[in-house]
């Protein structure tokens, strides 16, 4: 992750949504991988939340056994194509590397790249399914929670069918991660491997909608809810209904699903928010011509969640902050179009219960922005009706679950990924939905074998 | 999933990486470690009568940053008790059955010492046994080791003593420290050998501290020469093996040691004859599992290449090593640059022009962009400017074909004597 750097913006907007690491050359690679100590009981490996053995993937790049190397990786990361590229290294394997103190930490994520790289380009098929068992799974939603719940399943012997709601697979890293950062091709590779042991993915397929949740509970031995989150929520303020207005992985999703348009080009743009999604909604307008885009976040950068790698690509990509800024209305001109943001001071109060300053607004302080797009990234909201429609216990839309099994409240139904992220469960992120997958297709397996023991 | 088992003179393992008879296999506990890791056998760490060893035994040789290029040590065989290496080598022969536990031995040269304990380990069960003809140090002293694996008449002796006794195969473990290793490789074979293993270590001296001048490393302030072994010794080792394989008096398994650090050099000394390898110091320098990578890729290599059993691949290459005197003369290869991959350090042209053939240009393209290009017609071939570029792929050695056709110096030699001997005749 490391390598991106932001700043290369082109005319030519195709050019901006290429992918912008290109990867390390063979003799970068090398020489990284030789440079690993290949330590004992080495804490990258606990670090990683799928526990790729890191040290012994790294020693196969060195020894020029490729194929070894993807497979140790993909072993225990179905998504590790996917991650290579989006983990946030340096807060896991890379931040936990025995050289950050020596000299400077392996580049684990881009040694993970290389091998991978390898592996897609060999298009060979990497697993098998194992023996059918006779038991049929369905999983909701084909993203990294889905996908590798598929192939761990699959792995295992059970008949699996994935119901996904839209045209393609994938999840967010098909639609939501911008091209520059997790190209399709990735995530279309990691689809297809799963694809070619046996998995089932039924697209275009809404279950509530094209399938109800009682069906798939009679039809199926065991249901993985793995629908991750939804859209982004309104903000709740005057104006939302103008021509101009995003919801920002609506406007990163048709960068990666239509033709670029010129649309945005030479437009000023605020994004409301401060989390990952927010930088690759400010990065995606800029890359489409953008002439000014401006972040606000109502606390400061002390705050904000998107990662430091984020934050620093943003400001090379030239996104402009305004930290301590809440919008309070939007303004529209006679025709629906956006003309500007009305916005007010804040200043960081007292603590909250999540242990944060609260920021509350400054009296008078109200300004307004000249735009013509805003863009809201304030988050996402939740599928609140699917989830009821399993009469599953929630909390506001985040699935409650056993923490062992994943097991929801309902006997047959599991749940993993951002569907059961919040409230101090898991994180947001493809590396742990992808654990989650892998942890719901052993608790699945045991179900079966708790019973044929009992 | 190609074949990894192996079978050397009646020998069985799982696959064909052993460890060799040092620190790593010097306990029970060690080997059913390594057993349990992948390893497919163990060649004990050497028997014999009790000995004393120093304290501070190994150094290593780093090399710009990379530690452990080289690996010296003043160790001498085991220290511990007959009797108990014994007991633990039948522990583990029972707890692994099929893998491979060789008891490397090593006695004074008297044929009562070396019957007696060929029958002890015997009598134990072990799959094979290994004459240690190689320490260079301590043991050498007192006539053993290399000191005996130095003199042919010794080593030959020596193996049919052990011969008179042995029901297992014995495998005798050659020096290095030696002009010819043919010599006493065939002096082995004459005693009956079956089978023979190489190298042991190289003497050797790790370095001199600058500021105590104490050799490194040393004893209470003194230093004796080691045996020299890791990844800086397999060039060495690899032409060891490939003179013994190629030569029609030495019909013998091969037993490959000597900088072994991962697949890819253990499958070079397959090619190069060896039937089966042995592994000191990068298990000692990385822990057991390094074979999972060891196995993972000669598995994975077989596969690629479509061969079904790694016995396939044994001695694939020992017809391609010859002597000089076979090579081709009329033979050409020429440096290339490929100047869009090319990065302008000039390392090249600097070899070339000072130690070299000085036939690298560096050259001003109309846009007064730099470029280095080579002079054919001068270029020897010697691969120079290729070995110290940095980037792969930057400089090709390309074959000219030449109009003359193929001639060795021998044949070349061989003609101008019949020209000779026909102008006599004349
Ligand atoms: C803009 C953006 C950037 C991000 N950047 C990073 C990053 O750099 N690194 C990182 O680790 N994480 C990042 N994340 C987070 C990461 O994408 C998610 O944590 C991860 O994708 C969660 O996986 P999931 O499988 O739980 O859900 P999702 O990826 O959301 O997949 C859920 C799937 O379920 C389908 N679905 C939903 N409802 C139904 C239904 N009723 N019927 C059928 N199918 C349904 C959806 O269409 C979707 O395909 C980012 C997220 C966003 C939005
Ligand atoms: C510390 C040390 C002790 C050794 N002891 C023995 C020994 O007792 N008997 C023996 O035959 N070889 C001994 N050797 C030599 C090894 O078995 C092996 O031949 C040599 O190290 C070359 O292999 P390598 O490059 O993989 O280390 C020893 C080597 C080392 C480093
Ligand atoms: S490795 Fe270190 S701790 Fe172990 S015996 Fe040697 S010097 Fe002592």
């Amino acid at each position: 992750m490391s390598n991106i750097t932001g700043g290369q913006i082109s005319a030519n907007l195709a050019e901006n949504f290429q992918e912008i690491f290109k990867g390390m050359t063979k003799t970068e690679a090398i020489v990284e991988a030789n440079r690993c100590l290949y330590c004992y009981d080495a804490p990258c490996i606990t670090a990683c939340p799928t526990g790729i053995q890191i040290p012994k993937f790294i020693k196969k790049i060195a020894s020029g056994n490729l194929k070894g190397s993807a497979k140790a990786i993909l072993e225990s990361n179905p998504i590790g194509a996917s991650c290579a590229r989006v983990c946030p290294t340096e807060e896991l394997c890379e931040g936990a590397c025995v050289l950050n103190n020596v000299s400077k930490p392996i580049a684990i994520g881009n040694l993970q790249r290389y091998a991978t790289d390898w592996a897609m380009k060999q298009k060979e098929q990497l697993f098998e399914a194992g023996t059918q068992n006779g038991k049929k799974v369905a999983i909701i939603g084909s993203g990294p929670a889905g996908l590798s719940a598929a192939r761990e399943l699959s792995r295992l012997g059970y008949k699996v069918t994935i119901f996904e709601a839209e045209k393609e697979a994938g999840g967010l890293g098909r639609y939501g991660i911008v091209s520059f950062r997790l190209p399709k091709e990735v995530v279309e590779w990691e689809v297809q491997q799963i694809e070619q042991m046996g998995v089932e993915i039924k697209t275009n397929t809404r279950v509530g909608v094209d399938i109800s949740a009682q069906q798939l509970i009679d039809q199926y031995d065991r249901v993985v809810l793995a629908i991750g989150m939804g859209k982004v929520p309104n903000l709740g303020i005057e104006g939302e209904q103008f021509n101009g207005v995003y919801d920002a992985i609506e406007f990163i999703k048709s960068t990666k699903t239509s033709p670029l348009t010129e649309s945005v080009v030479g437009k000023k743009v605020a994004v409301i928010g401060a989390g990952n999604t927010a930088i690759d909604a400010a990065t995606t307008a800029l890359r489409l011509g953008a002439s000014n885009v401006q972040i606000l976040y109502r606390r400061t950068r002390n705050e904000m969640t998107a990662y430091q790698f984020e934050y620093d690509f943003a400001k090379q990509d030239g996104v402009e902050f305004r930290w301590l800024t809440a919008p309070t209305r939007i303004v529209g001109n006679a025709n629906g179009e956006v003309v500007g943001l009305e916005c007010i001071k804040m200043e960081l109060g007292e603590a909250g219960l999540d242990g944060r300053q609260k920021p509350v607004p400054v009296d008078g302080s109200e300004f307004i922005i000249d735009l013509d797009i805003v863009i809201k990234a304030i988050g996402q909201s939740r599928y609140t009706e699917l989830i009821e429609a399993f009469e599953l216990n929630h909390t506001r839309g985040v699935v409650e679950v056993d923490k062992e099994t994943l097991k929801t409240s309902q006997e047959k139904v599991y749940a993993c990924g951002d569907v059961i992220f919040g409230y101090g469960q898991g994180d947001a992120m493809v590396v742990s939905a992808a654990e989650q997958g892998k942890e719901v297709a052993k608790a699945i397996h045991q179900s079966f074998k708790l019973i044929s023991a009992s | 999933m190609a074949d990894l088992s192996i079978n050397l003179a009646g020998i069985k393992s799982p696959n064909p990486f052993w460890l060799a008879s040092a620190p790593p296999t010097n306990s029970g506990y060690q080997v059913q470690r390594a057993f349990e890791a992948g390893w497919g056998g163990a060649v004990w760490k050497t028997l014999g009568d009790p000995i004393l060893n120093v304290s501070s035994r190994f150094a290593a040789v780093n090399f710009n940053g990379q530690r452990v290029a080289g690996f010296n040590n003043i160790e001498l065989i085991t220290d511990r008790p007959l009797e108990i290496n014994l007991k633990e080598i039948y522990e583990t022969k029972k707890r692994f059955p099929n893998h491979a536990i060789i008891a490397s031995l090593m006695v004074e040269p008297k044929q009562e010492k070396w019957h007696e304990i060929v029958k002890r380990v015997e009598d134990i069960g072990v799959d094979g046994l290994e004459l240690n003809f190689g320490c260079p140090h301590g043991m050498a002293e007192r006539g053993m080791g290399s000191a005996s694996g130095q003199v042919p008449e010794l080593v030959e002796k020596q193996t049919y003593w052990v011969k008179e006794a042995a029901k297992t195969p014995v495998i005798v473990k050659l020096t290095p420290n030696i002009t010819d290793i043919t010599a006493t490789a065939e002096a082995a074979v004459r005693g009956g050998a079956d089978a023979i293993s190489m190298i042991n270590t190289i003497n050797s001296l790790a370095g001199v501290d600058l500021d105590t001048w104490n050799t490194i490393p040393h004893v209470a302030g003194k230093g004796a020469h080691g045996g020299y072994c890791g990844p800086a010794v397999k060039p060495i080792a690899l032409n060891m093996v490939g003179e013994c394989a190629r030569n029609p008096h030495i019909n013998v398994p091969i037993s490959g040691i000597g900088g072994i650090s991962n697949w890819k050099d253990a499958a070079e000394f397959l090619l190069m004859g060896a039937t089966g390898v042995q592994i000191c110091t990068a298990a000692m320098h990385h822990g057991f599992s390094i074979v999972e990578d060891m196995i993972d890729g000669l598995s994975n290599y077989l596969d690629e290449k479509g061969i079904a059993s790694v016995m396939d691949l044994v001695g694939k290459s020992v017809p391609k090593y010859s002597d000089w005197g076979d090579l081709d003369l009329n033979y050409k290869i020429v440096a290339r640059i490929n100047n869009d991959v090319c990065i302008n350090c000039n390392k090249c042209h600097i070899s070339c022009e000072d130690t070299s053939h000085q036939c690298i240009d560096m050259l001003v393209d109309d846009n007064g962009k730099p470029f280095l290009k080579v002079r054919e017609e001068d270029c020897v071939g010697c691969n120079l400017c290729s070995i110290v570029c940095p980037v792969d792929g930057a400089i090709d050695m390309v074959e000219v074909k030449q109009p003359l056709p193929s001639m060795t110096w021998n044949q070349r030699q061989a003609t101008i004597q019949k020209f000779l001997v026909d102008r006599v005749a004349k």
